[in-house]
């Protein structure tokens, strides 16, 4: 393989202590934005370091969607208060292949040079879906409509991967094969990943460092150092239950033999 | 096994014909009728001729070259006013649905432009394009024009914003969101446009014609229609009538492989 050609750098080292330590590949500083007359970011600081997996938790409505957009340049900002790498790619909650492209081909969007289906072929390959290179996306499951936007993203060799409630549309079982294999992917290519989620154990079970936003900006952060993978356990339960808090959901006491009961303000059950 | 056997109503059996054999039972008994109240003298020949007759006329025509020559200059001048008026449809809705100063300069003419009947322009056209080849060939690049603006305006703008954005979001600009994005998302309006345009242009050219054609279906028609001859204008209805059938089925063909990705193709 030539030198700078790799399909996704094969050869960089996992991020390491110094890397994250290294200048941050993301950085808000006091970032505003309004719809209108109704402020949806105040103020808002951010900083993401290099390889760094970050999880945004945050109601609905909370602008979880519109940092995000802001961070991909999909909505205005002005530089001086956001910088963002430029090269970035979005995983979309619904997959937004091209319907009239092969997965291939949809994969090698805008990339230029003879190698395009080469390094589509190795992307979709490292995903799993290297029986699916000319298939139509119309035939594709959720699940792996999802792996070939990873695939689509990743080729490009991302220092900065934003991930929109990708998971949010499938199954159980494919978000947990997703779950792994967005991770082993993390691992290899080393990417600053910032995941916007509204579920709180998908959030601890990937990131380094949890967010949550409210009231337009950052309302609280958790760092999570427990090993991957990360299965349950006293210390995820406590997160959890802090993370819930944060997220204004009170978890009513836990009795052995019981399922936990989550009590949403407004009188609302959820499970 | 024997219980659905006994069930299947196998008595009639006589009556039981492939599906598609049966749909071509009636209009044959319309042919055989037809026939039987010619021999009769029932219809009389300058009233309609008789199925056979139309046959041995249409065989005549052929071998003699009379038909195939005239079907040849119907099918180019509707083929030339169609390849016209579908590119100048095509340009103007590409221009309009891709820029909002095009829509501005190009929608609201056209819009204004497509409530006229087409043919209630014939008697301007013979001003000022005499009576030869060209208000033939206008007329049709006019009337196909719209279907083919209409459709593929139609498709560019509704093209889902969702697939613009992440083809920009993966570094697609200009020429190649264009190329890549809107217009093979448009493609199925555009597809659907050029088949009102085909049927369109048909019509027209049965109009045209009948603007003092020295060759042609209509020029035939017109001649037969002055001599009585209904077997040679019944021969050139059932050609205006199979031409139509076959560009159909030409544009049908090009849709199974130019929307070869859509679900309602993919399982075919």
């Amino acid at each position: 393989m030539t030198r700078g050609r790799g399909i996704f750098a094969w050869n960089r080292p996992a991020a390491s202590v110094e890397a994250i330590s290294a200048a941050p590949v993301v950085q808000v500083r006091r970032f505003n934005r309004a719809f209108g007359s109704t402020a949806v970011l105040r103020d808002l600081d951010l900083e993401i370091a290099a390889g760094e997996f970050v999880a945004l938790l945050g109601r609905s409505g909370s602008g979880k969607t519109t940092l995000l957009r802001t961070l991909a340049g999909l909505d205005p900002a002005d530089i001086e208060s956001v910088r963002t790498p430029a090269s970035r790619a979005v995983v979309f909650q619904d997959a937004r292949l091209l319907p009239w492209k092969r997965v291939w081909r949809n994969v090698a969007l805008g990339l230029s040079g003879d190698d395009a289906r080469e390094r589509a072929g190795a992307a979709l390959t490292e995903v799993g879906l290297d029986h699916r290179l000319d298939a139509w996306p119309a035939t594709l499951s959720g699940g792996e409509s999802q792996r070939a936007a990873l695939a689509r993203a990743l080729v490009r060799e991302p220092r900065l991967l934003l991930l929109d409630e990708p998971f949010a549309a499938v199954d159980a079982l494919t978000r947990i094969r997703l779950h792994e294999l967005v991770l082993s992917l993390w691992r290899a290519h080393a990417p600053a990943i910032l995941l916007v989620t509204h579920d709180v154990d998908e959030a601890i079970a990937l990131a380094d460092r949890v967010l949550v936003l409210g009231d337009g900006r950052i309302a609280a952060e958790e760092t999570v150092e427990l090993p991957r993978p990360r299965e349950g356990g006293p210390a995820f339960q406590a997160l959890r239950r802090r993370l819930l808090r944060h997220l204004g959901v009170e978890l009513a006491a836990p009795r052995p033999g019981e399922g936990e009961l989550v009590a949403l303000p407004g009188g609302k059950a959820q499970s | 096994m024997t219980a659905t056997a006994a069930i299947s109503p196998t008595p009639t059996k006589a009556l039981a014909l492939p599906r598609g054999l049966e749909r071509w039972l009636s209009p044959l008994a319309l042919v055989l009728l037809w026939e039987l109240g010619a021999r009769t003298g029932l219809i009389p020949a300058r009233i309609l001729a008789a199925p056979s007759t139309v046959a041995a006329t249409a065989w005549q025509m052929t071998v003699s070259g009379e038909l195939p020559f005239n079907v040849l200059v119907s099918l180019g001048r509707a083929l030339t006013g169609l390849a016209i008026g579908v590119s100048v449809g095509s340009a103007l809705a590409v221009a309009a649905g891709l820029s909002r100063l095009g829509e501005n300069i190009v929608d609201s003419p056209v819009q204004m432009l497509r409530t006229l009947p087409t043919l209630a322009l014939t008697p301007l056209f013979i001003v000022w394009f005499g009576i030869g080849e060209t208000p033939k060939i206008a007329l049709i690049a006019l009337a196909t024009t719209f279907p083919a603006y209409l459709n593929l305006y139609n498709g560019i703008r509704g093209v889902d914003p969702k697939l613009i954005e992440a083809a920009r979001s993966f570094g697609l600009r200009g020429w190649d969101l264009v190329r890549h994005v809107a217009l093979p998302g448009a493609a199925p309006s555009f597809l659907l446009g050029l088949r009102y345009a085909l049927g369109v242009s048909w019509l027209m050219l049965v109009v045209a014609e009948q603007i003092n054609a020295s060759a042609g279906l209509g020029y035939l028609i017109n001649n037969a229609r002055d001599f009585s001859r209904t077997d040679v204008i019944v021969v050139c209805l059932v050609v205006y009538a199979l031409l139509g059938l076959t560009t159909d089925a030409v544009v049908r063909a090009l849709e199974r492989n130019v929307l070869a990705w859509r679900p309602s193709f993919i399982k075919s």
